[in-house]
Protein backbone atom coordinates (compact mmCIF):
# COMPACT_ATOMS: atom_id res chain seq x y z
CA UNK A 1 0.00 0.00 0.00
CA UNK A 2 1.08 3.68 -1.19
CA UNK A 3 -0.15 6.65 1.04
CA UNK A 4 0.40 9.63 -1.74
CA UNK A 5 -0.13 13.02 -0.38
CA UNK A 6 -0.44 16.10 -2.83
CA UNK A 7 -0.43 19.76 -2.29
CA UNK A 8 -2.39 21.55 -4.91
CA UNK A 9 -4.17 24.51 -6.08
CA UNK A 10 -7.34 24.95 -4.20
CA UNK A 11 -9.65 25.58 -7.11
CA UNK A 12 -8.60 22.26 -8.27
CA UNK A 13 -9.55 20.27 -5.78
CA UNK A 14 -13.35 19.41 -7.62
CA UNK A 15 -11.55 18.26 -10.94
CA UNK A 16 -9.08 16.30 -9.59
CA UNK A 17 -11.75 14.18 -6.67
CA UNK A 18 -14.17 13.93 -10.12
CA UNK A 19 -10.80 12.14 -11.75
CA UNK A 20 -9.75 9.99 -8.95
CA UNK A 21 -13.14 8.73 -8.35
CA UNK A 22 -13.18 8.20 -12.27
CA UNK A 23 -10.39 5.60 -12.04
CA UNK A 24 -11.73 3.94 -8.77
CA UNK A 25 -10.43 5.82 -5.96
CA UNK A 26 -12.38 5.37 -2.93
CA UNK A 27 -11.72 7.80 -0.80
CA UNK A 28 -9.36 10.12 0.52
CA UNK A 29 -8.59 12.77 3.22
CA UNK A 30 -8.91 16.38 2.41
CA UNK A 31 -7.07 19.50 4.47
CA UNK A 32 -6.81 23.22 4.06
CA UNK A 33 -3.21 24.45 4.63
CA UNK A 34 -0.60 27.40 3.97
CA UNK A 35 2.70 26.87 2.39
CA UNK A 36 5.49 27.76 0.29
CA UNK A 37 7.41 26.26 -2.79
CA UNK A 38 9.28 27.81 -5.38
CA UNK A 39 6.73 29.72 -5.91
CA UNK A 40 7.25 31.64 -2.89
CA UNK A 41 5.43 34.16 -1.38
CA UNK A 42 4.71 37.33 -2.69
CA UNK A 43 3.93 41.48 -1.13
CA UNK A 44 0.53 42.97 -0.47
CA UNK A 45 -0.60 46.43 0.77
CA UNK A 46 -2.73 46.70 4.14
CA UNK A 47 -3.62 50.47 4.80
CA UNK A 48 -0.37 51.60 3.07
CA UNK A 49 1.77 49.29 4.72
CA UNK A 50 3.50 46.48 2.41
CA UNK A 51 3.83 43.00 3.55
CA UNK A 52 5.28 39.88 2.36
CA UNK A 53 2.59 36.89 1.98
CA UNK A 54 5.09 34.20 2.83
CA UNK A 55 2.68 30.95 3.06
CA UNK A 56 -0.05 30.38 0.15
CA UNK A 57 -3.10 28.41 0.95
CA UNK A 58 -3.51 24.97 -0.54
CA UNK A 59 -5.36 21.80 -0.24
CA UNK A 60 -3.52 18.83 0.65
CA UNK A 61 -4.79 15.19 -0.28
CA UNK A 62 -3.66 12.11 1.59
CA UNK A 63 -5.45 9.15 -0.07
CA UNK A 64 -3.69 5.43 0.74
CA UNK A 65 -4.30 2.94 -2.10
CA UNK A 66 -3.03 -0.65 -3.78
CA UNK A 67 0.81 -0.38 -4.63
CA UNK A 68 -0.71 -1.65 -8.43
CA UNK A 69 -2.70 1.45 -8.24
CA UNK A 70 -0.13 4.27 -6.78
CA UNK A 71 1.38 5.20 -10.11
CA UNK A 72 -2.32 5.87 -11.97
CA UNK A 73 -3.24 7.75 -8.89
CA UNK A 74 0.10 9.93 -9.19
CA UNK A 75 -0.47 10.40 -12.89
CA UNK A 76 -4.24 11.47 -12.15
CA UNK A 77 -3.61 14.18 -9.86
CA UNK A 78 -0.79 15.41 -11.58
CA UNK A 79 -2.62 15.65 -14.96
CA UNK A 80 -5.69 17.41 -13.65
CA UNK A 81 -4.15 19.11 -11.00
CA UNK A 82 -1.55 20.64 -13.64
CA UNK A 83 -2.03 24.25 -14.96
CA UNK A 84 1.58 25.05 -16.30
CA UNK A 85 1.78 28.12 -14.19
CA UNK A 86 4.51 28.19 -11.06
CA UNK A 87 2.54 26.95 -7.71
CA UNK A 88 1.18 24.16 -9.35
CA UNK A 89 1.91 21.89 -6.27
CA UNK A 90 3.84 18.81 -5.50
CA UNK A 91 2.74 14.31 -4.86
CA UNK A 92 4.55 12.98 -2.29
CA UNK A 93 4.50 8.95 -2.19
CA UNK A 94 5.34 6.75 0.97
CA UNK A 95 4.80 3.09 1.83
CA UNK A 96 1.93 2.42 4.44
CA UNK A 97 2.90 -0.53 7.02
CA UNK A 98 -1.16 -1.44 7.63
CA UNK A 99 -4.27 -0.23 7.66
CA UNK A 100 -7.38 -1.05 9.04
CA UNK A 101 -11.17 -0.70 8.97
CA UNK A 102 -12.52 0.46 11.82
CA UNK A 103 -15.83 -0.95 11.53
CA UNK A 104 -15.38 -4.37 10.50
CA UNK A 105 -11.54 -5.03 11.60
CA UNK A 106 -10.85 -5.59 8.00
CA UNK A 107 -6.97 -5.24 7.05
CA UNK A 108 -4.39 -3.84 4.59
CA UNK A 109 -6.36 -3.87 1.27
CA UNK A 110 -9.49 -5.47 2.25
CA UNK A 111 -9.33 -2.32 4.16
CA UNK A 112 -9.08 0.24 1.53
CA UNK B 1 -25.79 71.69 17.47
CA UNK B 2 -26.95 74.95 16.14
CA UNK B 3 -28.41 77.04 18.34
CA UNK B 4 -31.21 78.70 16.11
CA UNK B 5 -34.11 78.39 17.10
CA UNK B 6 -37.55 78.76 14.43
CA UNK B 7 -40.69 78.73 16.17
CA UNK B 8 -44.25 80.59 15.27
CA UNK B 9 -44.27 82.90 17.97
CA UNK B 10 -44.34 85.63 15.42
CA UNK B 11 -47.95 84.31 14.97
CA UNK B 12 -48.82 83.88 18.74
CA UNK B 13 -47.67 88.23 18.99
CA UNK B 14 -50.00 89.09 15.80
CA UNK B 15 -53.05 86.78 17.04
CA UNK B 16 -53.02 88.41 20.12
CA UNK B 17 -52.57 91.92 19.35
CA UNK B 18 -55.79 91.84 16.35
CA UNK B 19 -59.35 92.69 18.00
CA UNK B 20 -62.11 90.08 17.73
CA UNK B 21 -60.77 86.93 17.21
CA UNK B 22 -62.49 83.91 18.31
CA UNK B 23 -61.73 81.24 19.95
CA UNK B 24 -61.61 78.75 16.65
CA UNK B 25 -58.30 80.99 16.17
CA UNK B 26 -56.78 81.08 19.37
CA UNK B 27 -56.91 77.36 18.83
CA UNK B 28 -55.27 77.19 15.77
CA UNK B 29 -52.66 79.21 17.32
CA UNK B 30 -51.98 76.90 19.69
CA UNK B 31 -51.93 73.76 17.60
CA UNK B 32 -49.24 75.40 15.86
CA UNK B 33 -47.29 75.83 19.13
CA UNK B 34 -48.24 71.56 20.02
CA UNK B 35 -47.13 71.64 16.00
CA UNK B 36 -44.05 72.76 16.31
CA UNK B 37 -42.86 70.98 19.72
CA UNK B 38 -44.55 67.52 18.58
CA UNK B 39 -42.08 67.88 15.20
CA UNK B 40 -39.13 68.87 16.63
CA UNK B 41 -39.60 65.94 19.80
CA UNK B 42 -39.92 63.77 16.75
CA UNK B 43 -37.03 64.64 15.27
CA UNK B 44 -34.77 64.14 18.43
CA UNK B 45 -36.51 60.91 18.92
CA UNK B 46 -35.65 59.44 15.02
CA UNK B 47 -32.27 61.33 15.18
CA UNK B 48 -31.30 59.88 18.91
CA UNK B 49 -32.29 56.20 17.51
CA UNK B 50 -30.42 56.91 14.73
CA UNK B 51 -27.25 57.61 16.71
CA UNK B 52 -28.28 55.15 18.79
CA UNK B 53 -27.40 52.76 15.99
CA UNK B 54 -23.87 53.81 15.67
CA UNK B 55 -23.26 52.44 18.43
CA UNK B 56 -23.53 49.26 16.28
CA UNK B 57 -21.78 50.46 13.56
CA UNK B 58 -18.84 51.02 15.81
CA UNK B 59 -18.84 48.13 17.40
CA UNK B 60 -19.01 45.95 13.80
CA UNK B 61 -16.17 48.22 12.04
CA UNK B 62 -14.15 47.69 15.15
CA UNK B 63 -14.90 44.03 15.07
CA UNK B 64 -13.76 43.58 11.47
CA UNK B 65 -10.78 45.54 12.05
CA UNK B 66 -9.00 43.62 14.96
CA UNK B 67 -7.69 39.94 15.01
CA UNK B 68 -10.14 37.28 16.09
CA UNK B 69 -8.61 36.66 19.07
CA UNK B 70 -9.42 40.08 20.09
CA UNK B 71 -13.50 40.33 18.82
CA UNK B 72 -14.68 39.61 22.13
CA UNK B 73 -12.56 42.01 23.87
CA UNK B 74 -13.67 44.58 21.32
CA UNK B 75 -17.59 43.95 21.41
CA UNK B 76 -17.33 43.97 24.92
CA UNK B 77 -15.92 47.12 25.41
CA UNK B 78 -18.63 48.87 23.43
CA UNK B 79 -21.53 48.04 24.81
CA UNK B 80 -20.01 48.61 28.23
CA UNK B 81 -18.83 52.11 27.18
CA UNK B 82 -22.19 52.87 25.55
CA UNK B 83 -23.71 52.04 29.07
CA UNK B 84 -21.21 54.49 31.08
CA UNK B 85 -21.75 56.70 28.58
CA UNK B 86 -25.51 56.52 29.80
CA UNK B 87 -25.42 56.55 33.28
CA UNK B 88 -22.95 59.30 33.76
CA UNK B 89 -24.53 62.10 31.03
CA UNK B 90 -27.52 61.26 33.33
CA UNK B 91 -25.55 61.97 36.44
CA UNK B 92 -23.53 64.48 35.49
CA UNK B 93 -23.15 65.29 31.81
CA UNK B 94 -26.02 66.99 30.58
CA UNK B 95 -26.27 68.82 33.70
CA UNK B 96 -22.16 70.05 32.90
CA UNK B 97 -23.23 70.65 28.93
CA UNK B 98 -26.51 72.73 29.37
CA UNK B 99 -25.85 74.65 32.73
CA UNK B 100 -29.11 75.72 33.98
CA UNK B 101 -26.09 78.09 36.28
CA UNK B 102 -22.83 77.98 35.47
CA UNK B 103 -20.37 77.15 38.01
CA UNK B 104 -17.89 79.70 36.10
CA UNK B 105 -19.73 81.57 34.08
CA UNK B 106 -19.02 80.32 29.97
CA UNK B 107 -16.67 77.75 30.75
CA UNK B 108 -17.82 75.09 33.63
CA UNK B 109 -20.91 74.28 34.14
CA UNK B 110 -22.32 72.77 37.43
CA UNK B 111 -21.15 69.38 38.88
CA UNK B 112 -23.80 66.74 39.75
CA UNK B 113 -26.84 68.42 38.45
CA UNK B 114 -28.46 65.13 37.84
CA UNK B 115 -31.17 65.06 34.79
CA UNK B 116 -34.49 64.76 35.84
CA UNK B 117 -37.66 64.74 33.09
CA UNK B 118 -41.14 66.63 32.72
CA UNK B 119 -43.63 64.58 34.92
CA UNK B 120 -45.87 62.15 33.08
CA UNK B 121 -47.94 63.95 30.62
CA UNK B 122 -46.73 67.20 31.11
CA UNK B 123 -49.25 67.49 33.71
CA UNK B 124 -49.71 71.11 35.95
CA UNK B 125 -46.26 72.56 34.17
CA UNK B 126 -45.51 75.45 32.88
CA UNK B 127 -43.51 73.92 29.84
CA UNK B 128 -41.49 76.05 27.52
CA UNK B 129 -43.70 74.84 24.00
CA UNK B 130 -41.11 76.59 21.85
CA UNK B 131 -38.21 73.87 21.40
CA UNK B 132 -38.81 70.00 22.56
CA UNK B 133 -39.59 68.05 25.56
CA UNK B 134 -36.91 67.49 27.73
CA UNK B 135 -36.57 63.49 27.59
CA UNK B 136 -36.15 64.17 23.75
CA UNK B 137 -32.92 66.64 24.15
CA UNK B 138 -31.49 64.13 26.33
CA UNK B 139 -31.88 61.18 24.92
CA UNK B 140 -30.45 62.67 21.61
CA UNK B 141 -27.57 64.63 23.20
CA UNK B 142 -26.67 61.73 25.63
CA UNK B 143 -25.87 59.60 22.00
CA UNK B 144 -23.10 62.51 20.91
CA UNK B 145 -21.67 61.72 24.11
CA UNK B 146 -21.79 57.67 23.38
CA UNK B 147 -20.37 58.45 20.25
CA UNK B 148 -17.45 60.32 21.34
CA UNK B 149 -16.26 56.99 23.23
CA UNK B 150 -16.98 54.45 20.79
CA UNK B 151 -14.66 56.98 18.64
CA UNK B 152 -11.87 56.04 21.37
CA UNK B 153 -12.49 52.42 21.93
CA UNK B 154 -10.82 51.45 17.88
CA UNK B 155 -7.88 53.27 18.47
CA UNK B 156 -6.65 51.49 21.37
CA UNK B 157 -7.86 47.77 20.69
CA UNK B 158 -6.09 45.19 20.98
CA UNK B 159 -3.59 46.04 24.09
CA UNK B 160 -5.43 47.80 26.33
CA UNK B 161 -6.95 46.19 29.66
CA UNK B 162 -10.76 46.56 29.81
CA UNK B 163 -10.92 48.27 33.40
CA UNK B 164 -8.72 50.87 32.71
CA UNK B 165 -10.45 51.65 29.61
CA UNK B 166 -13.94 51.73 31.04
CA UNK B 167 -12.50 54.16 34.02
CA UNK B 168 -11.41 56.13 31.02
CA UNK B 169 -15.08 56.36 29.67
CA UNK B 170 -16.37 57.35 33.04
CA UNK B 171 -14.45 60.45 33.23
CA UNK B 172 -14.46 61.12 29.20
CA UNK B 173 -18.34 60.89 29.07
CA UNK B 174 -18.87 62.45 32.26
CA UNK B 175 -16.70 65.36 32.38
CA UNK B 176 -14.03 66.16 29.55
CA UNK B 177 -16.93 66.01 26.67
CA UNK B 178 -19.82 67.50 28.48
CA UNK B 179 -17.47 70.29 29.38
CA UNK B 180 -16.01 71.50 26.20
CA UNK B 181 -19.48 70.47 24.17
CA UNK B 182 -20.75 73.15 26.72
CA UNK B 183 -18.22 75.85 25.76
CA UNK B 184 -19.83 75.72 22.28
CA UNK B 185 -23.57 73.90 21.92
CA UNK B 186 -24.48 74.98 26.15
CA UNK B 187 -24.28 78.76 24.81
CA UNK B 188 -20.96 79.67 26.64
CA UNK B 189 -17.35 81.03 25.62
CA UNK B 190 -16.45 79.37 22.71
CA UNK B 191 -19.93 79.93 20.82
CA UNK B 192 -19.63 83.41 21.86
CA UNK B 193 -16.50 84.14 20.15
CA UNK B 194 -18.41 83.43 16.83
CA UNK B 195 -17.24 78.98 16.22
CA UNK B 196 -19.13 77.23 14.25
CA UNK B 197 -19.78 73.23 15.04
CA UNK B 198 -22.95 72.29 13.82
CA UNK B 199 -22.99 68.56 14.22
CA UNK B 200 -19.68 68.10 15.73
CA UNK B 201 -16.92 68.08 13.71
CA UNK B 202 -14.70 69.33 16.40
CA UNK B 203 -16.61 69.12 19.68
CA UNK B 204 -17.58 65.27 18.77
CA UNK B 205 -15.08 64.04 16.68
CA UNK B 206 -12.37 65.70 16.93
CA UNK B 207 -12.75 65.60 20.36
CA UNK B 208 -12.78 61.93 20.24
CA UNK B 209 -10.15 61.84 18.08
CA UNK B 210 -7.88 63.41 21.10
CA UNK B 211 -8.72 61.44 23.72
CA UNK B 212 -7.61 58.34 21.37
CA UNK B 213 -4.23 60.20 19.92
CA UNK B 214 -3.41 60.97 23.85
CA UNK B 215 -4.23 57.21 24.59
CA UNK B 216 -2.53 55.62 22.01
CA UNK B 217 0.74 57.88 22.46
CA UNK B 218 0.94 56.87 25.98
CA UNK B 219 -0.43 53.38 25.76
CA UNK B 220 2.43 52.11 22.63
CA UNK B 221 1.72 50.22 19.67
CA UNK B 222 0.59 46.66 19.60
CA UNK B 223 3.05 43.92 20.01
CA UNK B 224 4.70 43.40 16.98
CA UNK B 225 3.13 46.11 15.31
CA UNK B 226 6.43 48.26 14.50
CA UNK B 227 9.96 46.37 13.98
CA UNK B 228 13.02 47.58 15.33
CA UNK B 229 14.39 48.47 11.77
CA UNK B 230 11.55 50.70 11.34
CA UNK B 231 9.49 48.66 9.08
CA UNK B 232 5.91 48.58 9.74
CA UNK B 233 3.70 45.05 9.97
CA UNK B 234 -0.39 45.34 9.43
CA UNK B 235 -2.08 43.13 11.14
CA UNK B 236 -5.15 42.65 8.79
CA UNK B 237 -8.44 42.77 10.06
CA UNK B 238 -10.53 39.48 11.18
CA UNK B 239 -13.47 39.84 9.16
CA UNK B 240 -14.12 42.61 6.38
CA UNK B 241 -18.05 42.39 6.17
CA UNK B 242 -18.58 43.01 9.32
CA UNK B 243 -16.40 46.18 9.13
CA UNK B 244 -18.37 47.20 5.76
CA UNK B 245 -21.69 46.57 7.51
CA UNK B 246 -20.42 48.50 10.37
CA UNK B 247 -19.65 51.15 8.07
CA UNK B 248 -23.17 51.54 6.13
CA UNK B 249 -24.67 51.51 9.94
CA UNK B 250 -22.62 54.33 10.96
CA UNK B 251 -23.38 56.17 7.29
CA UNK B 252 -27.26 55.55 7.89
CA UNK B 253 -26.76 56.46 11.88
CA UNK B 254 -25.26 60.00 10.31
CA UNK B 255 -28.58 60.82 9.17
CA UNK B 256 -29.53 60.88 12.46
CA UNK B 257 -26.63 62.89 13.76
CA UNK B 258 -26.44 65.50 11.12
CA UNK B 259 -30.00 65.80 10.58
CA UNK B 260 -31.08 65.80 13.95
CA UNK B 261 -28.92 68.69 14.94
CA UNK B 262 -30.91 71.08 12.89
CA UNK B 263 -32.72 71.11 16.53
CA UNK B 264 -36.19 72.26 15.20
CA UNK B 265 -38.66 70.52 13.03
CA UNK B 266 -41.84 73.03 13.62
CA UNK B 267 -41.74 74.87 10.66
CA UNK B 268 -41.65 74.21 6.91
CA UNK B 269 -38.01 76.01 6.45
CA UNK B 270 -36.59 73.51 9.02
CA UNK B 271 -38.20 70.60 7.78
CA UNK B 272 -36.40 71.52 4.22
CA UNK B 273 -32.99 72.22 5.71
CA UNK B 274 -33.26 68.61 7.51
CA UNK B 275 -34.17 67.46 4.31
CA UNK B 276 -30.74 69.36 2.71
CA UNK B 277 -28.48 68.18 5.54
CA UNK B 278 -29.63 64.66 4.86
CA UNK B 279 -28.96 64.92 0.86
CA UNK B 280 -25.60 67.08 2.37
CA UNK B 281 -24.37 64.40 4.22
CA UNK B 282 -25.12 61.00 1.69
CA UNK B 283 -23.18 63.03 -0.92
CA UNK B 284 -20.05 63.94 1.63
CA UNK B 285 -19.84 60.12 2.32
CA UNK B 286 -20.40 59.34 -1.03
CA UNK B 287 -17.48 61.16 -2.45
CA UNK B 288 -14.93 60.16 0.56
CA UNK B 289 -15.27 56.46 -0.33
CA UNK B 290 -14.80 57.26 -4.15
CA UNK B 291 -11.79 59.44 -3.34
CA UNK B 292 -10.22 56.79 -1.51
CA UNK B 293 -10.99 54.04 -3.93
CA UNK B 294 -9.34 56.44 -6.51
CA UNK B 295 -6.59 56.70 -4.56
CA UNK B 296 -5.50 53.54 -2.94
CA UNK B 297 -5.72 52.24 -6.53
CA UNK B 298 -3.29 54.99 -7.93
CA UNK B 299 -0.75 54.96 -4.73
CA UNK B 300 -1.03 51.10 -4.13
CA UNK B 301 -2.43 49.63 -7.42
CA UNK B 302 -4.80 47.57 -5.68
CA UNK B 303 -7.92 49.21 -3.91
CA UNK B 304 -7.78 48.49 0.19
CA UNK B 305 -11.35 48.45 1.26
CA UNK B 306 -10.69 49.16 4.59
CA UNK B 307 -9.22 52.85 3.45
CA UNK B 308 -12.75 52.80 1.47
CA UNK B 309 -14.47 52.72 4.49
CA UNK B 310 -12.54 55.14 6.47
CA UNK B 311 -12.98 57.50 3.41
CA UNK B 312 -16.63 57.20 3.54
CA UNK B 313 -16.46 57.72 7.38
CA UNK B 314 -13.82 60.82 6.96
CA UNK B 315 -16.36 62.30 4.44
CA UNK B 316 -18.99 62.24 7.27
CA UNK B 317 -16.61 63.77 9.36
CA UNK B 318 -15.78 66.45 7.17
CA UNK B 319 -19.22 67.70 6.35
CA UNK B 320 -20.15 67.55 10.20
CA UNK B 321 -19.86 70.86 10.71
CA UNK B 322 -21.71 72.53 8.10
CA UNK B 323 -24.32 70.03 6.04
CA UNK B 324 -26.83 72.66 6.01
CA UNK B 325 -24.90 75.72 3.97
CA UNK B 326 -23.49 73.59 1.16
CA UNK B 327 -24.56 72.70 -2.19
CA UNK B 328 -24.43 69.29 -3.05
CA UNK B 329 -21.04 69.93 -5.21
CA UNK B 330 -19.73 71.39 -2.51
CA UNK B 331 -20.53 68.94 -0.53
CA UNK B 332 -19.08 66.61 -2.80
CA UNK B 333 -16.05 68.58 -2.63
CA UNK B 334 -15.97 68.93 1.28
CA UNK B 335 -16.12 64.81 1.74
CA UNK B 336 -13.19 63.59 -0.84
CA UNK B 337 -11.03 65.92 0.68
CA UNK B 338 -11.93 63.78 3.96
CA UNK B 339 -10.90 60.68 1.81
CA UNK B 340 -7.70 62.02 0.64
CA UNK B 341 -6.62 63.45 4.33
CA UNK B 342 -7.27 59.47 5.28
CA UNK B 343 -5.35 57.76 2.55
CA UNK B 344 -2.25 59.84 3.09
CA UNK B 345 -2.42 59.84 6.73
CA UNK B 346 -3.08 56.52 8.21
CA UNK B 347 0.58 55.38 6.61
CA UNK B 348 1.71 58.91 8.37
CA UNK B 349 0.26 57.93 11.78
CA UNK B 350 1.97 54.44 11.38
CA UNK B 351 5.50 56.22 10.12
CA UNK B 352 5.79 57.62 13.53
CA UNK B 353 5.01 54.32 15.38
CA UNK B 354 1.24 55.66 16.47
CA UNK B 355 -0.53 52.36 16.35
CA UNK B 356 -4.28 53.15 15.57
CA UNK B 357 -5.58 50.16 15.01
CA UNK B 358 -8.94 51.18 13.00
CA UNK B 359 -8.02 54.63 11.60
CA UNK B 360 -9.79 56.71 14.43
CA UNK B 361 -7.41 59.36 14.44
CA UNK B 362 -7.40 60.35 10.55
CA UNK B 363 -11.01 59.79 10.37
CA UNK B 364 -12.70 61.30 13.40
CA UNK B 365 -9.35 64.07 14.22
CA UNK B 366 -7.60 64.80 11.19
CA UNK B 367 -11.05 64.81 8.95
CA UNK B 368 -12.48 66.62 11.60
CA UNK B 369 -10.42 69.51 11.65
CA UNK B 370 -10.76 69.82 8.08
CA UNK B 371 -14.63 69.88 8.51
CA UNK B 372 -14.45 72.77 10.81
CA UNK B 373 -12.58 74.79 8.61
CA UNK B 374 -14.28 73.97 5.64
CA UNK B 375 -16.95 75.78 7.26
CA UNK B 376 -15.69 79.23 6.12
CA UNK B 377 -15.84 78.19 2.66
CA UNK B 378 -20.19 79.02 3.13
CA UNK B 379 -19.34 81.13 6.36
CA UNK B 380 -21.63 78.18 7.71
CA UNK B 381 -25.68 78.74 8.00
CA UNK B 382 -25.38 82.21 9.41
CA UNK B 383 -22.96 83.26 6.84
CA UNK B 384 -20.50 84.53 9.52
CA UNK B 385 -18.11 81.70 10.26
CA UNK B 386 -14.78 83.18 10.03
CA UNK B 387 -11.21 81.28 9.94
CA UNK B 388 -10.20 82.66 12.93
CA UNK B 389 -13.19 81.71 15.27
CA UNK B 390 -13.03 78.33 13.51
CA UNK B 391 -9.30 77.78 14.71
CA UNK B 392 -9.67 78.99 17.76
CA UNK B 393 -12.44 76.87 18.48
CA UNK B 394 -10.39 73.49 17.21
CA UNK B 395 -7.07 74.67 19.47
CA UNK B 396 -9.13 75.59 22.30
CA UNK B 397 -10.55 71.71 22.00
CA UNK B 398 -8.27 69.67 20.77
CA UNK B 399 -6.29 71.40 23.48
CA UNK B 400 -8.46 70.82 26.36
CA UNK B 401 -9.06 67.26 25.67
CA UNK B 402 -5.07 65.95 24.17
CA UNK B 403 -4.09 67.37 27.80
CA UNK B 404 -6.85 66.37 29.94
CA UNK B 405 -7.11 62.93 28.53
CA UNK B 406 -3.29 62.51 28.49
CA UNK B 407 -3.68 63.13 32.11
CA UNK B 408 -6.06 60.95 33.07
CA UNK B 409 -4.24 57.89 31.00
CA UNK B 410 -1.25 58.92 32.88
CA UNK B 411 -3.53 58.39 36.33
CA UNK B 412 -4.90 55.60 34.95
CA UNK B 413 -1.16 53.89 34.09
CA UNK B 414 0.48 54.64 37.27
CA UNK B 415 -2.84 53.59 39.78
CA UNK B 416 -4.06 50.22 37.85
CA UNK B 417 -1.70 49.75 34.41
CA UNK B 418 -3.00 49.89 30.82
CA UNK B 419 -1.59 47.12 29.30
CA UNK B 420 -1.87 43.56 29.70
CA UNK B 421 1.22 41.25 30.26
CA UNK B 422 3.08 40.54 26.55
CA UNK B 423 2.05 36.86 26.79
CA UNK B 424 -1.75 37.92 27.09
CA UNK B 425 -1.98 40.26 24.72
CA UNK B 426 -0.02 37.35 22.49
CA UNK B 427 -2.61 35.12 23.42
CA UNK B 428 -5.44 37.36 22.81
CA UNK B 429 -7.57 39.73 24.79
CA UNK B 430 -10.62 37.27 24.18
CA UNK B 431 -9.05 34.21 25.82
CA UNK B 432 -6.52 36.02 28.64
CA UNK B 433 -9.28 38.44 30.11
CA UNK B 434 -12.24 37.07 29.47
CA UNK B 435 -12.38 33.51 28.99
CA UNK B 436 -13.93 33.36 25.78
CA UNK B 437 -13.49 33.63 22.28
CA UNK B 438 -15.64 35.20 19.57
CA UNK B 439 -15.37 32.62 17.03
CA UNK B 440 -14.44 29.56 19.40
CA UNK B 441 -14.71 27.23 16.13
CA UNK B 442 -12.12 28.90 14.43
CA UNK B 443 -8.64 27.83 14.27
CA UNK B 444 -5.99 30.39 16.08
CA UNK B 445 -5.26 33.53 14.00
Amino acid sequence: MKLIIAAIKPFKLEEVREALTAIGVRGMMVTEIKGFGSQSGHTEIYRGAEYAVNFVPKVKLELVVSDGMADQVVETIQNTAKTDKIGDGKIFVLDVNSAVRVRTGETNDDAL
Amino acid sequence: MNTKYLFPLGAVAVAATLPGIGAAQEAGVEAAVHTGYIFTTLLFLMGGFLVFWMAAGFSMLEAGLVRSKNVAMQLTKNISLFAIASIMYWLVGFGIMYPAEWLVEGWLGPFFAITSLEPMGLADTETALDYASVGSDFFFQLMFCATTASIVSGTLAERIKLWPFLAFVVVLTGFIYPIEASWQWGGGWLSAAGFHDFAGSTLVHAAGGCAALAGAIILGPRLGKYSKDGKVNPMPGSNLALATLGTFILWLGWFGFNGGSQLAMGTISDVADVSRIFANTNMAAASGAIAALILTQVFYGKVDLTMVLNGALAGLVSITAEPLAPSLFLSLVIGSIGGLIVVLTVPLLDKIKIDDVVGAIPVHLFAGIWGTLAVVLTGGYTGEATLGAQLLGIASICGFVLISSAVVWLILKAVMGLRPSEENEMKGLDISELGMEAYPDFTKG
